[in-house]
């Protein structure tokens, strides 16, 4: 029989503190380790530094064709944005009247950054929506107050991103809520045509939606009358839209316990009664985050409708550079300043979602307690 | 009840509306319906060829065309997104944390800009700025790339025979081996990106899942770290990662419909075009959704057998 032999026992381990070992723990922990960190760093200062020898060195930052035609393969010309932000950014709005779509996107933004905040999650909400909406419109579009009329094949740039977005969430809201409650209901009919609207809209493309509202739409009108592009295309991406949220929408229905909806019926209130207000406040209020990364999906999506000829940021810029032989070479440098400005609206949006999740998890658990 | 018998009778009233305005709509213009048109000539050409089809050619070869090139596109795509969002999604719980902060960028990077416009800078970047075929880069000359595209060692069809071909560097073109076309390359390279930056999220979120104590344990039975990954905390974290992955395979799918952008010849770049040549909209539409609502139901439904094997047996 063998004797038991301990093994030595392993050194406590090391407290870390300071700013060198916590170094050496995060990078330098091992040889592995340590050949990571300097491959890693040496890839990513390459690249650093062929950036800023392409985006600042070599860059030609003036709107000059020319200097930008000399500087081609060094480096990049910030020079095309000067010369063509104002029609990237607002299409082919008139110039004079540029100022409108200007102050009609702060009055779109103005909603939708009180939605953003809890104290404003109130059924008054949808009064500030409608203002906000109806200066927009005015604003834009014109034929009232004076200000002139602009038909809406002239809109374009960042406001018609904004609208297309922000408009079709709006409308699909009302919309997946009856249908996330259609789909949980236990008629048998309503359930089934709810499903199918889901089912058939998660499954095929957006572009074949918007296909749909572009060239398909038109037929199903009575004869001879033809809805504007814009208002198709916004219905299309609202029944789009609407159908993903409503699954969302139904994952917060599921979380609502089934007491709550026997209490509700106890009390004596109707089935819409219960609905308004007692199982949606809590049901919605759980799947805020998700419906706000909803939204910043549709938000990229409308980049789509670029495919059905409207002009919105990304349409608005093949629209500026495609047409004009002279800053047709620098397409790269515009594209990376409207991918900036999409960047820069979907991270504040997905921080803002990330928060939100943190603060109602922390509250629901704060309920248990 | 009431309300079962007014929806379906709203929904029957919607219906009916719609299909007769489209067929006064369709009289008045002159419009011809129905699928017939699928067995005459399509007469346009297509870049990625599958079953020697040529212009004369009916529309529903050309058709099957382009949802070969679909699935041609989903199947590679979904397959690099899943192996380079996996070890994106496993660097976030490196110890280095210069690979954890590069990793984290990466996704934010590659999942706030819009798909169409990673993918138009794609094929901008193959079509401008890589060196023309005479002058292509190439990796030990095996592999070239310039705006022709990827060329590659390859198997390949040489008069009746399987041979092993390279590419060769030829006056003008790359010549031999096999080959991928600029537009083929912009709508795989932009959607295996940006699909990567969501699937590392996917196992990111399924990784936090498993429970501290699974790896400490793993660490104390003398596993290492890249051992208790692979033995302990991936099985566990698949269960929970494979559903939103399933999610991201058919956006993935959906999203190589983005291609008609950049002029890859897919399904809906093939509608789009057939849509314009027959007038046959509504036709051309309802193949698309058809296809698509297939794709994906076979999708989701080899997903889900995938699940059940991944899923604990409970005794």
């Amino acid at each position: 029989m063998q004797a038991f032999q301990p093994i030595p026992a392993r050194p406590a381990p090391v407290h870390i503190a300071g700013v060198a070992a916590r170094l050496r723990q995060n990078y330098f922990s091992s040889p592995a380790n340590a050949m990571t960190t300097l491959l890693l760093l040496a890839a990513a200062l390459w690249l650093l530094a062929k950036g800023i020898d392409w985006g600042v060195l070599h860059a030609v930052f003036a709107a000059d064709a020319d200097r930008c035609q000399a500087a081609r393969g060094l480096g990049a010309c910030w020079g095309v944005i000067n010369e063509k932000a104002r029609f990237i950014l607002l299409g082919r709005y008139p110039q004079e009247e540029q100022w409108r779509p200007v102050l009609a996107s702060f009055a779109l933004m103005a909603p939708v950054f009180a939605s953003c905040s809890r104290r404003f999650w109130r059924p008054s909400l949808a009064l500030i929506w409608i203002a906000g909406l109806a200066v927009f419109f005015v604003l834009i579009g014109g034929g009232v107050a004076g200000l002139g009329k602009v038909p809406t094949d002239l809109w374009g740039g960042l406001p018609l991103t904004l609208m297309l977005s922000v408009l079709s969430m709006v409308l699909a809201f009302p919309l997946s809520v009856l249908v996330a409650l259609g789909r949980r209901s236990n008629l048998p009919a309503i359930r089934s045509i709810c499903l199918a609207y889901i089912e058939l809209i998660r499954g095929v493309p957006l572009i074949s939606v918007l296909f749909m509202a572009s060239f398909m739409f038109p037929l199903f009108m009575p004869v001879g009358k033809t809805p504007d592009v814009l208002v198709r295309v916004v219905i299309g991406i609202t029944l789009f839209a609407a159908a993903y949220m409503a699954e969302i929408i139904r994952g917060g229905l599921q979380t609502v316990g089934r007491g709550q909806v026997e209490a509700a019926a106890s009390m004596g209130l109707s089935y819409w009664q219960a609905q308004r207000k007692i199982i949606l406040p809590q049901a919605l209020a759980a799947v805020v985050p998700s419906i706000v990364n909803n939204f910043i999906s549709l938000f990229k999506d409308t980049s789509l409708v670029t495919i059905v000829s409207l002009y919105e940021l990304t349409g608005a810029l093949s629209l500026a550079l495609g047409s004009d032989p002279n800053w047709r070479p620098f397409k790269i440098e515009a594209y990376l300043f409207i991918a900036a400005i999409y960047f820069a609206f979907c991270y504040a949006m997905s921080r803002y979602s990330l928060r939100l999740e943190k603060r109602l998890a922390h509250g629901a658990h704060k309920n248990n307690d | 009840m009431t309300y079962q018998v007014l929806a379906v009778l709203v929904i029957a009233l919607l219906g009916w509306l719609l299909i007769s305005n489209t067929l006064a709509n369709m009289k008045a213009r002159g419009i011809q319906s129905g699928f017939d048109f699928l067995s005459q000539p399509a007469g346009f050409d297509i870049g990625e060829n599958w079953f020697n089809y040529e212009a004369g050619n009916p529309y529903w070869k050309a058709f099957l065309v382009g949802i070969m090139n679909t699935l041609r596109v989903a199947v590679i795509g979904c397959v690099l997104a899943t192996v380079l969002g996996t070890l994106l999604g496993i660097a976030r719980f490196s110890r280095n944390a210069l690979l954890r902060g590069l990793s984290y960028g990466y996704v934010e990077l590659f999942r706030n800009i819009p798909l169409l416009l990673q993918l138009l800078m794609w094929y901008l970047l193959f079509i401008e700025y890589l060196p023309a075929p005479n002058e292509a880069l190439s990796i030990g000359k095996f592999i070239f790339l310039s705006k022709n595209g990827l060329s590659f060692p390859s198997f390949v069809w040489d008069q009746g025979h399987l041979v092993f071909q390279l590419p060769v560097a030829g006056e003008m073109q790359v010549e031999g081996g096999g080959s991928l076309t600029p537009e083929f390359m912009a709508v795989l390279l932009g959607l295996v990106f940006y699909t990567a930056a969501f699937i590392a999220e996917v196992v990111r979120a399924g990784i936090a899942s498993v429970p501290t104590g699974q790896r400490e344990a793993g660490a104390s039975i003398g596993l290492s770290r890249a051992r208790t990954m692979r033995l302990i905390v991936l099985p566990q974290a698949l269960r929970l990662i494979i559903p939103p992955l399933t999610n991201q395979y058919l956006n993935l799918t959906k999203n190589s419909s983005l291609a008609v952008a950049v002029g890859y010849p897919e399904l809906v770049s093939i509608a789009n075009t057939s849509m314009n040549q027959s007038g046959r909209a509504v036709e051309c539409i309802a193949i698309i959704m058809l296809v698509y609502l297939t794709l994906s139901l076979i999708t989701s439904g080899l997903m889900n057998a995938f699940n059940r094997r991944a899923a604990i047996k409970e005794r």
